[in-house]
């Protein structure tokens, strides 16, 4: 008994010293890169499986930034973010019949109404999400009900929001752009989309400003505050119902861009954001619940597994890898690579 | 005019009935010291007196105003500061915004308040970026403290301050809870190391199982056989 | 009377008499089955013979969820374990009895139909491979989730249904995924068809020569229903024990339990696979009654949320709630379809997709009963059997 204290002591230990955590991560993205390597995979297939990885990587990265705050501020496990994801995906294909068609901007495989749709989809995948709050979270959260009863809800929202889906959009796979050539080309030796460097320069672009938001100023301080402890933020005068709205309108619109970059790498679905719920737990877990920054790194690590993994692996089974990892790092530190003991 | 007068206060934690009819009284620039054993609600008091619990009977005045009722944030605003025992910094947070989160109400700048901080707890000047889960005990200890003195609070409420310290942090932690009294703040503290914290008080009370058993000056306290056999393990 | 209204009748009579029995306990089951007779001939006498038909197999639908929502009141009601993954114990389940029964494809059949083994067992021992392999498998899932946050062994259920779904999609050795495994044995099907079954004694043939293949139904819920018992009295035996009132002080408050010196993690670990178990149980009788399975009726809405609706209706922490509430979600789902049917003209009129989509409505509607359910009628009907102390009732 005491040895196993003990044990878990130095455990502890060990995982205080800065470098440990980032070489845990490192461990994490080399061990599907060298099985693929064990497996034969070529060097040049290597790097472009791990620049695809990047860009789902970011994809994943804008949903579980915003899943991670509501997370932590919350406190219970909003299982509608996937929904929200797929939700903001359909929102823009509404838009683009609404809106006049324009010419391709080449290269990309879009028109100028994509990026205007993309723009709109944010308000309004956030407003949905906060109505989402207004109608069905707040009430129960004023109620003192236990987060495992918010967490029911946030299931029941789920399904509430894929039966729209499928009611106004039906089950079947559709597209931005029915019929535009979306060729690839070659940048330093990787076979890419446009559209995929699109995606990943906004995703980089969005990750980015969100930092400066979380990191400059004093909203973005308080989320990080109400998520890390929300008790001493009320303690404190922070309003913390004002940051769950503000985090709401952040968090679903994030999703919902990072559904249309998924649409518009692949297609649309009404499954789309449920398959990505599994990879966005992962990533929050992998970084630590509440935690903005170790969502980011977490999604990174998830997004190159799942990629690289399909070289030697049914690409089917991507949940499966993302998966496998969050088992692997509940295993071994439960609270988060980048989390903190008893959080 | 007491700073803070809580008279008859009952409450608790659902149906758990902690407190029955305490009364307490806190003048302006004392340090008041509340001991007692285990279990005896000291704690559960000064989270009923911040608001943080619900006070079921009795009446709670804060300069004058009651504030029965009142919620934390509005405490803050009046000049009320609460430190708890555990979990009381932002972790991930660095030292410097975990002290601007401690005036989350105020707008402006907040150069001059943060100074004042530094100069009373150097040490957080030199790690004022870093991210406070990194730090040690005594070092959350500070932040958690200049945290409840950004809004330049008239009353601090500290509970056990000195928990889970090293002796050497311990004493440091005193003098600075001396030094801030000093500047007028009036301080009530829950205390497990009753001799340390007897000294340091004007007054203290004893609670035990939920009810005023004792009042007085701390060094009188301090020396009444009877606290001694019951308290302070001598 | 004809020969297959009474024996119909007589199988009906065993439900009947169940139901009763749930009623008016106290007395015995037995001393129920002559009235249930009675009912059962006047429902016969009563009902035009297709709806009685029609609410007979209606009603092995509901059984079999009721087993389902049985073991998610063993997670949920009396645990408080969040379990979101219903769907991935409920296929492996329903796919494990079908293998263990189901004969290896032989000749033409074998090109088209591929499964890993068919080992052509009784069905009695299918339903015991489906309870032990769901067990293992929730043992595996709670080893490393039970002792950490509740969530987390919620996020790890969905990535558990979600695999086991995916396999039996894509791997097609094991089970022909994603076609359907075809030609799962139904039991005591011989009494239907033909001269009847070669085990049975041949004066008793004569008993069962009224039925026919369709009046099937009738036999599957004599054994149906006799399961749902089964497990109802061992659940409120096993949860009125001490090893329930353990874990209903688990669900309320998990320091203090810890603080009495339970092993908390291990009556957790023994709640989460004598649930999982169940649901196992519950897919073997859906797999032996469809005859032919595939991934695709396992999805989370209809494996999983379906079965979360039913529960919170009845009522979680009460087993004639988790039985009640499989009855009337049931009824509602399959009530809704023909409710869809006939709005087909209107929908039609609102937009030309809508009529085919019109099966999405149900998903609607029950995601928003779900959602009342929880914000007005959080106790469901019936509420928590009062075997807890009145100080855990108001500290909620």
């Amino acid at each position: 008994m005491l040895g196993a204290r003990r044990w878990r002591e130095q455990v502890g230990r060990l995982w205080a010293r800065p470098w440990v955590p980032p070489l845990f991560l490192l461990f994490l993205v080399l061990l599907p890169i060298l099985l693929a390597a064990q497996q034969g995979v070529s060097p040049d297939r290597l790097l472009s499986l791990v620049i695809w990885g990047t860009m789902l990587g970011s994809i994943l990265a804008l949903g579980a930034i915003g899943l991670t705050l509501v997370y932590g501020i919350l406190r219970f496990a909003n299982f509608a973010h996937g929904d929200l994801m797929t939700l903001g995906a359909y929102l823009a294909l509404f838009m683009l019949t609404l809106l006049p068609q324009g010419p391709p901007l080449r290269p990309f495989s879009f028109s100028l109404e994509f990026l205007v749709a993309l723009g709109l989809v944010f308000p309004l995948t956030g407003l949905a999400a906060l109505l989402v709050d207004r109608f069905l979270y707040r009430p129960l959260r004023f109620r003192r009900a236990q987060p495992v009863v918010l967490a029911m809800a946030a299931f029941a929202a789920a399904f509430f929001v894929r039966s729209l889906i499928y009611l106004f959009w039906g089950p079947d796979f559709l597209f931005y752009y029915v019929g535009r050539p979306r060729p690839a080309m070659e940048v330093f030796g990787v076979l890419l989309r446009p559209d995929q460097l699109f995606i990943l320069g906004l995703a980089l672009l969005l990750v980015f400003l969100l930092y400066l938001l979380l990191e400059k100023t004093k909203l973005g301080k308080a989320m990080r505050a109400t998520a890390d402890n929300p008790d001493l933020a009320r303690t404190c005068g922070i309003p913390t119902e004002r940051v769950a709205l503000w985090t709401w309108l952040l968090g679903g619109g994030l999703a919902g861009i990072s559904g249309v970059m998924l649409g518009l790498d692949a297609q649309l679905r009404p499954e789309m954001g449920w398959f990505m719920l599994l990879p966005l737990f992962a990533a929050v877990i992998l970084g630590g619940i509440g935690n903005p920054y170790g969502a980011l790194a977490g999604a990174m690590v998830i997004g190159i597994a799942q990629q690289v993994s399909a070289s030697f692996l049914n690409p089917a089974y991507a949940p499966g890898v993302a998966f496998v990892l969050m088992i692997l790092v509940l295993l071994v530190r439960p609270q988060g690579i980048f989390g903190r003991p008893g959080g | 005019m007491s700073l803070l007068k809580a008279e008859g206060v009952s409450g608790g934690y659902g149906d758990l009935e902690v407190l029955r009819d305490v009364s307490i009284r806190v003048e302006p620039g004392e340090i008041v010291s509340l001991i007692g054993p285990n279990g005896a609600g000291k704690s559960t008091l000064l989270k009923t007196l911040f608001g943080l619990l619900r006070c079921r009977r009795g009446v709670i005045r804060f300069k004058g105003e009651e504030v029965t009722h009142a919620l934390p944030e509005a405490l803050v605003r009046k000049g009320m500061a609460y430190v708890p025992q555990v979990d009381n910094v932002f972790p991930s947070l660095s030292a410097e915004e975990n002290l601007e989160m401690g005036a989350f109400v105020l707008s402006g700048d907040l150069k001059e308040r943060k100074e004042r901080v530094f100069r009373l707890f150097p040490r957080l000047r030199e790690r004022r970026h870093q991210r406070v889960g990194r730090m040690s005990g005594g070092e959350r200890q500070m932040v958690a403290i200049g945290r409840a003195l950004m809004l330049d609070p008239e009353l601090l409420m500290l509970d056990e301050p000195s928990a889970g310290l090293a002796p050497v942090l311990v004493d440091h932690i005193f003098e600075q809870i001396l030094a801030i009294n000093r500047t007028g703040v009036a301080i009530l503290m829950v205390e497990q190391n009753a001799k340390k914290s007897l000294e340091l008080a004007h007054r203290a009370y004893v609670l035990a199982a939920g009810q005023n058993r004792f009042e007085g000056p701390g060094p009188e306290l301090l020396t009444n056989p009877e606290i001694g056999r019951l308290y302070l393990g001598g | 009377m004809e020969a297959d209204t009474l024996i119909k009748s007589a199988l009906l009579a065993l439900p009947l008499a169940f139901l009763l029995l749930s009623f008016w306990p106290g007395r015995r089951a037995l001393a129920w089955l002559a009235p249930a007779l009675l009912l059962a001939l006047l429902l016969h006498w009563v009902l035009p013979t297709g709806l009685l038909a029609y609410l007979v197999s209606f009603a092995v639908f509901a059984s079999v969820f009721a087993l389902l929502s049985l073991g998610l009141n063993v997670h949920w009601g009396y645990t408080g374990l969040f379990n979101i993954g219903i769907a991935g114990f409920f296929a492996l389940g329903a796919f494990t009895s079908a293998l263990f029964t189901t004969a290896m494809p032989s000749g033409a059949l074998a090109l088209y139909s591929q499964q890993a083994f068919g080992l052509g067992m009784p069905f009695l021992v299918g339903v015991l491979s489906a309870a032990i392999l769901s067990g293992v498998v929730a043992f595996l899932v709670g080893l490393p989730t039970l002792r950490l946050r509740e969530d987390y062994l919620a996020i790890a259920t969905i990535g558990v249904a979600e695999l086991i779904r995916l396999v039996f999609q894509n791997e097609r050795w094991l089970a022909n995924g994603p076609q359907p495994l075809r030609g799962i044995p139904r039991p005591l099907y011989c009494l239907t068809d033909g001269p009847s079954c070669d085990w049975l004694p041949t004066f008793l043939h004569p008993l069962f020569a009224g039925l026919e293949p369709r009046d099937y139904p009738y036999l599957y819920l004599v054994l149906v229903s006799a399961a749902v018992v089964l497990v109802y009295l061992a659940l409120e035996k096993a949860l009125r024990s001490p090893w329930g009132r353990v874990l209903r002080a688990i669900r309320e408050d998990e320091v203090s339990a810890a603080m009495v010196g339970k092993n908390v993690f291990a009556f957790k670990l023994e709640a989460f696979v004598v649930g999982a178990m169940i649901m196992g149980i519950g897919g073997a009788f859906y797999a032996h009654f469809l005859v032919s399975i595939d991934y695709g009726h396992f999805i989370p809405l209809f494996g999983t949320f379906l079965i979360w609706v039913m529960l919170m209706l009845g009522g979680s922490g009460n087993n004639k709630g988790a039985i009640l509430g499989a009855f009337v979600i049931w009824g509602v789902w399959t009530g809704t379809a023909f409710l869809t049917d006939t709005l087909t003209p209107f929908l039609a009129a609102i937009s030309e997709d809508l009529p085919a989509r019109s099966p999405y409505l149900r998903y609607l509607f029950i995601s928003l009963v779900f959602m009342a359910i929880l914000l007005y009628r959080p106790r469901g009907l019936l509420g928590e059997e009062k075997t807890v102390s009145q100080f855990m009732e108001n500290a909620k």
